[in-house]
């Protein structure tokens, strides 16, 4: 850590930098050799980095030596380690899986890797800021890359969700930058660390509203009801690893930064929208749910399906105050990053082999494509909630805290959520096992495609057995 | 009323009609340039409002550089995004989303 040439911190942003900017240079679907190879070196940095922070030790960097509040600082605590673990660790199996998606004369696969890297850089250089005005650069440098991935596809459908993914992800960053714009004018400063004391002592009416404008923002960019009209046929169009690139990661972040606020500078400001906050949330997950046990095509149903599960997110703000409820919120990123990723793994698997994305051409599936559905099942016991998974884990300190509280209502809300993802996941499962009709013909997969798909379900139902470890690297940040 | 003032007051009532536009109005085009005038608008009030006594602050002169640097980019982008979609399909407004 004395030696600024080998801090993690720095190569965690310049790796996907490197990365990116070869691939772009390789040409046209090229580059997925150095994007695995970076990521696996960045997976063992962020790890690296994680252990560090478990055991105590607190990590920062100052760009270029020029200190705040000119220069940038970069630092990490529980959180952002245990933020950019899951980036690497969601990440790697979906590049390897990603290798076999795009045949080399595939369109949707052009730039695949040059966008990927400008989104993992963008993503781990947001979990290291600590001042708000950078965490704003990296939000559009995010939503950035991650507009141009799902416009990759290159049909008109596609592009049109790019474009109304684009304008909710600008209005989004603009709501939030109006937001720093008065908090630098009350205060001066954008610095997180600096804010905290200042908001604590005086919070004028300016600052209520730079809170309701930043929040605002990062709900649209986080897709929460009813701001989710962009997320399906924006997650639900786009080539399936850039789906669940999106699903897992990218509406993390915006969620990331709520708490980040929640915790440092507004938390005097923020806790006033609590309620409000979880009631959005538990309409998403009805309303989530309900549109994913209607869709018609297979990754609509999975789409919708993370607009329900975001849900869960926004039920801890009533909680924070209680021990736990942090530690639930990021055990839900967890688990749904992982299964989501999972899911749209299997799902693509299923596209390319059925040749079609409904869910009642899934018949037969399970006879055929044992692996891509036992990973299906494992990534739906996630999102339902079943143990030992990840997912069971998440909902079980949801209700734990709400208890604690007496807020008995919103574990009624989580048990429902259960039961409805239960129909959704089940819905399709069902007609996986029905028996292949005489005509349908399955095309060969390769076999690396249907095993990452798996290894990412597996993880999320796995973590269920290790969380103890997360909750400590989370215990170090309080 | 110090110009400081003046200046946020004017930036928060640009940023309110642009995403009035960005919402309201069907056309590409007009989309885009309304989502100018909300960045415009927010780099006013940043520059605005960090005026104390009529003395220019250079953090937020630095911070709206950035900015203007990354609403480039977006406008490019979502210009060649339009692009695109006009050649696909003859349009300048976004069609209805199905899923069928």
């Amino acid at each position: 850590m004395s030696d600024p040439l080998y801090d993690p911190l720095v190569w965690l942003i310049l790796l996907p930098l490197a990365w990116a900017t070869l691939a772009f240079v390789l040409g046209p679907g090229h580059g997925a050799w150095p994007a695995i190879a970076g990521l696996t070196a960045q997976w063992g940095l962020a790890f690296d980095l994680a252990q560090k922070v478990g055991s105590g030790g607190a990590a920062n960097h100052v760009v270029g030596g020029w200190g705040a509040p000119l220069g940038i600082d970069l630092a990490v605590d529980g959180l952002s380690a245990a933020m950019l673990l899951l980036t690497q660790t969601v990440a790697l199996p979906l590049a390897i899986y990603a290798r076999s998606y795009f045949k080399s004369d595939d369109p949707a696969g052009t730039w695949f890797w040059p966008l990927t890297g400008f989104l993992i850089a963008g993503l781990n250089a947001l979990f290291v800021s600590v001042d708000l005005f950078n965490l704003y650069v990296t939000l559009e440098l995010v939503g950035l890359a991650a507009v141009g991935l799902v416009a990759a596809g290159g049909g008109a459908q596609q592009v049109a969700a790019a474009l109304r993914y684009l304008f909710a992800t600008l209005v989004g960053s603009g709501a939030y930058l109006l937001g720093v714009a008065l908090i630098y004018g009350a205060y001066g400063t954008v610095s997180i660390a600096t804010l905290l004391p200042l908001v604590t002592n005086d919070s004028p009416r300016l600052v209520w509203i730079a809170g309701g404008l930043m929040v605002a923002g990062l709900m649209l960019k986080t897709a929460l009801f009813p701001f989710h009209f962009w997320l399906p046929p924006a997650h639900g169009g786009a080539p399936a690893p850039v789906s669940a690139l999106l699903s897992a990661l990218v509406v993390k972040a915006s969620f990331y930064l709520i708490l980040r606020l929640w915790l440092g500078p507004l938390q005097t400001v923020l806790p006033a929208f609590a309620w409000l906050l979880a009631l959005l949330g538990a309409a998403a997950i009805f309303w989530g749910s309900w549109q994913a046990i209607r869709a018609v095509k297979l990754k609509r149903l999975i789409a919708y399906s993370t607009v329900a599960q975001l849900g869960y997110l926004f039920l801890i703000f009533p909680l924070l105050a209680a021990h736990g409820a942090l530690q639930a919120g990021v055990m839900q990123i967890f688990a749904h990053g992982l299964a989501k990723a999972g899911m749209f793994a299997a799902a693509g698997v299923l596209i390319k082999a059925t040749g079609q994305d409904t869910v009642a051409g899934l018949a037969g599936a399970v006879e055929r494509l044992p692996v891509t559905m036992f990973a299906f099942g494992l990534a739906g016991m996630t999102l339902m909630g079943l143990p030992p998974s990840s997912g069971f884990l998440a909902k079980w300190l949801i209700i734990e805290a709400a208890l604690a509280h007496g807020h008995w209502i919103i574990a009624v809300v989580v048990l429902a959520g259960g039961l409805l993802a239960a129909v959704y996941v089940l819905r399709v499962l069902r007609q996986a096992f029905l028996l292949t009709p005489a005509s349908a013909t399955l095309t060969p997969v390769p076999r690396m495609l249907e095993w990452s798909a798996f290894a990412l379900a597996a993880a999320s139902v796995l973590l269920g057995l290790r969380g103890v470890e997360l909750m400590q690297l989370l215990g170090a940040m309080a | 009323m110090s110009t400081g003032f003046v200046f946020a007051l004017a930036g928060a009532a640009l940023f309110a009609l642009g995403v009035a536009g960005v919402v309201l109005i069907g056309h590409l085009l007009r989309r885009i340039l309304a989502f100018n005038l909300m960045g415009s608008g927010a780099f006013l009030v940043l520059v605005g409002l960090a005026q104390r006594q009529d003395v220019a602050d250079p953090v937020p002169q630095a911070m709206v550089l950035t900015g203007i640097v990354v609403a480039v980019a977006a406008t490019a982008l979502a210009l060649a995004l339009v692009r695109k979609l006009h050649a696909l399909t003859g349009q300048l407004e976004l069609p209805d989303d199905v899923d069928e």
